[in-house]
């Protein structure tokens, strides 16, 4: 599965993208949150403090109860700050 | 039959003028067109601004601005609507983004373009981060009252 990273998550993750293999575990958004948030990785820590980090499959915004599917792009970013 | 609603994504500048004259020739018989354009500034809390860098999801911008634009069409009846987002780097007194919103009435355009500039700001995917004049820089925090501008129009 391909994860997108945006704005200062990409920066304190260090990273603009990565592919996951998707454990068998973790079947909705939220859960790939909370399993994303265990790993020992520079800003992982950022994915367990809820409700700050938002989320979009195949370019949708969506909320944490969507189902994954292997093959989706999954993007994870801040709050939007456009205009 | 011509587009209702133009969006356009892109890194250089747009002229106001010549947007407002495409949205007339597409919206014969429109009352007013509303209109709003955003102005990048030189200071933000007291601090010097020398540049802002808006990032953006290329693969879904252009999807979720139309979608707004789509969602005010159908709300206010929109003749026809125009939204241009500009993305990378600008510098203060650049435009940042154009939205109008073309009704057979007032009320609708004005209201439209509230609408659009509000859920801008929070439902699509751009960033902006500001650089400062000591060579610092920060990504701008979404604001609670941006969030309750466009909360109003559930």
């Amino acid at each position: 599965m391909r994860l997108l990273y945006f704005a200062w998550l990409r920066e304190r993750l260090g990273r603009a993208e990565e592919e996951i293999a998707l454990p068998s575990s973790v079947r909705t958004v939220g859960e790939l949150m909370t399993w994303l948030g265990k790993r020992e990785v520079p800003g992982g820590a950022l994915f367990g403090e809820s409700g700050v980090i938002r989320a979009a499959v195949n370019q949708e915004l969506v909320g944490p109860e969507t189902r994954l599917r292997e093959g989706d792009e999954v993007a994870f970013f801040p709050p939007m700050t456009g205009g | 039959m011509r587009e209702r609603v133009v969006v356009r994504i892109e890194s250089g500048d747009f002229d106001p003028g010549a947007e407002f004259r495409l949205l007339c020739e597409r919206t014969a018989g429109a009352g007013g067109i509303g209109s709003f354009v955003g102005i990048v500034r030189g200071e933000a809390g007291g601090r010097a601004i020398t540049a802002m860098t808006l990032e953006h999801y290329p693969a879904m911008t252009e999807r979720a601005v139309r979608a707004i634009a789509e969602e005010a069409q159908r709300r206010w009846g929109l003749l026809g609507a125009t939204v241009v987002h500009r993305v990378g780097r600008l510098v203060p007194g650049e435009q940042i983004v154009l939205v109008m919103a073309a009704a057979a009435h007032r009320e609708p355009a004005l209201a439209a373009t509230s609408f659009l500039i509000d859920w801008l700001k929070t439902k699509a995917p751009f960033w902006k981060k500001e650089h400062f004049a000591d060579g610092t820089a920060a990504w701008v925090a979404a604001q609670a009252a941006d969030e309750a501008a466009a909360a109003r129009w559930r």
